[in-house]
């Protein structure tokens, strides 16, 4: 394998562990001594810090929330004066207030080489010339693939969002490689492309993506692959742990998450207890090395599962899966979690069936049903009954096997479900009312 | 030679109004709908219509956002008597064709029985041979 940071990368286990407590003592002291806020929590949890003894005692140590940051907006969370802050990201934050991240150079520092970690993992390097389509700004996913990009000597393409067809000329004209942006926006760009008669694989040097900032899926990978010929890797991070951080590696087989950075847990959201491998539930992080805003078991509300297993390009880095969903998104029918993005997982795999749905939850008596709804592929389209019967049937029979609940099966034309911003509202409970 | 008839089939969710719209629709395009039945399953149905234009009725109805596809058909003539239906499930099934569906509608002289056949061809073939009256699509008015 091919490693930025060999000595790091090519860690065992042990040794990653050894230094993730190292730093997590280090963060833990730091904190209790000089944050607040932090402080407080800690008294509250009745923890000190001599209580952490061993990797497996951060479970003692309370959770941080996305509320925490809003409610000490914009900096009152912030470790070390403004003379050592060189940077500041503001997310918008969909829900009221936005929060305000803080970088020291170090932080930055930090974040380019995990980047630079990453991109060298699926192959790219100085050869590469690499298109950043993510939004520069006070958004970090374009600053931050930016300075990644650029540490490992490739060359960028400042793009930024927006005008999809300059954007494709300058794919073309640049010999542009690689290729940063959202996964939406990469079905864009190839839709755009094919009507300007531009086939990306024959006429553009495009063979790698990075995609990333909002949730997709493995069915969307395909198409994306298939369609443009490129691959496509998923990348994750969210502003709170600096930005765009972590990708898959060349195997596409689970993000990693570099450990002398970051401490990975994944816990059931319910509960808050640690789940094992494999295990799907609530990712929380701690970073490891973060300065100007340390975070410790920052609870995202991203859902994934981890996998320690040694991947196999020989990095014994913790992976996690694609993040199939959030928090909020859960519903609880007859006490089985059932997220929407598994429900679209199912959904994908039949192809008689379009991309929209819509779960309803009702509950009759003490029962609850769920039904869903999707819209039909309008070339699979039968005018035989008993076809479309045994469509729903198999669609039924598919969502039994992954969310084990059984659920009712209504198919609709395309376009027939209330979009909104061009997605369908996915879920309607009606057990409240 | 074709004895076959292009037949347009809709998929309509249960919903009131749906027939009408289409008929709306169709009527707008100035397009005569010879003869139509509805099946019913749970939770949606398909219309299924012999129009005098199916390739129009198809565009039409297709951007008005209806789930449209075209079936082969057959029409053959029923005597105007009891037995005329019988005759003709027996022809069909001696030669081993299922029918899938069919359903009646009254032409301008007789009763027509609109088939729909996995083989078209062996059917057309088995009932000329059993003296039944295939009508073509240009005879539907
Ligand atoms: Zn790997």
């Amino acid at each position: 394998m091919t490693c930025w940071d060999p000595r790091t990368e090519d860690m065992s286990k042990a040794e990653l562990q050894a230094i993730q407590y190292k730093h997590l003592k280090t963060l833990v002291y730091k904190l209790y001594s000089f944050s607040r806020f932090y402080h407080d929590r800690m008294k509250e949890a009745n923890v000190h810090p001599d209580d952490i003894r061993s990797l497996e005692d951060i479970v003692k140590l309370p959770f941080m929330y996305k509320k925490d940051l809003r409610d000490n907006y914009p900096d009152k969370m912030f470790m070390g004066g403004q003379e050592e802050l060189v940077r500041y990201h503001v997310s918008s934050g969909t829900t009221g207030k936005p929060t305000v991240v803080g970088y020291t150079q170090n932080d930055l520092n930090n974040w380019a080489t995990s980047v630079a970690r990453a991109l060298t993992s699926i192959g790219l390097g100085r050869k590469d010339i690499i298109q950043i389509s993510y939004g520069y700004g006070l958004f970090t996913g374009g600053l931050g693939l930016h300075y990644g990009a650029e540490r490992i000597g490739a060359t960028v393409v400042p793009a930024s969002v927006g005008n999809t067809e300059r954007q494709i000329e300058l794919i073309q004209d640049l010999k542009v490689t690689a290729i940063c942006c959202t996964p939406s926006y990469m079905l864009h760009l190839a839709e755009t492309s094919e009507r300007m008669g531009v086939d990306i694989s024959r006429d553009t040097m495009l063979r790698t993506a990075v995609l990333g900032a909002e949730p997709w899926s493995e069915g969307m990978r395909e198409r994306i692959q298939e369609f443009t010929g490129v691959n496509a890797y998923d990348i994750y991070g969210t502003s709170e742990l600096s930005g765009p951080l972590f990708t898959e590696c060349i195997e596409q087989n689970g993000i990693h998450i570099w450990g002398d950075m970051a401490y990975v847990e994944v816990l059931d959201p319910e509960t808050g207890e640690q789940l094992g491998p494999g295990e799907r539930g609530e990712l929380v992080v701690t970073m490891l090395q973060k300065e100007a805003l340390p975070m410790i078991r920052y609870r995202i509300g991203d859902l994934t599962s981890y996998d320690d297993s040694t991947c196999a390009c020989g990095r014994s880095h913790t992976r996690i899966s694609r993040i199939t969903g959030r928090v909020d998104d859960m519903l609880i029918i007859r006490g089985i979690n059932v997220f929407p993005s598994q429900v679209e997982h199912a959904l994908l795999a039949v192809p008689e069936l379009g991309e929209h749905f819509q779960i309803e939850v009702n509950r009759k008596g003490s029962l609850d049903t769920m039904l869903v709804r999707v819209e039909m592929n309008p070339t699979a389209f039968s005018d035989k009954i008993d076809d479309l019967m045994s469509l729903k049937r198999r669609v039924s029979r598919v969502l039994h096997s992954m969310l084990n609940i059984s659920a009712e099966i209504e198919l609709v034309g395309p376009g027939t479900l209330a979009r909104s911003e061009g997605k369908a509202q996915r879920v309607i409970d009606r057990r409240s009312i | 030679m074709s004895y076959t008839i292009k037949q347009i089939s809709i998929f309509a969710e249960n919903k009131p109004g749906r027939l009408a719209a289409i008929a709306d629709a169709l009527e707008e395009e100035r397009i005569n709908i010879y003869a139509f039945s509805i099946a019913e399953a749970s939770g949606f149905g398909i219309i299924r219509a012999l129009v005098s234009d199916p390739d129009k009725a198809h565009r039409k109805l297709t951007e008005l956002g209806y789930v449209v596809s075209f079936t082969d058909v057959i029409g053959v003539k029923m005597r105007d008597e009891p037995g005329g239906l019988r005759d003709i499930a027996r022809i069909m099934g001696s030669a081993d064709i299922n029918i899938e569906y069919a359903y009646a509608y009254s032409a301008k002289t007789e009763a027509v029985l609109v088939v729909r056949v996995d083989q078209v061809d062996d059917a057309i073939k088995a009932l000329q041979e059993h003296g039944g009256q295939l009508i073509k699509e240009k005879e539907l008015a």
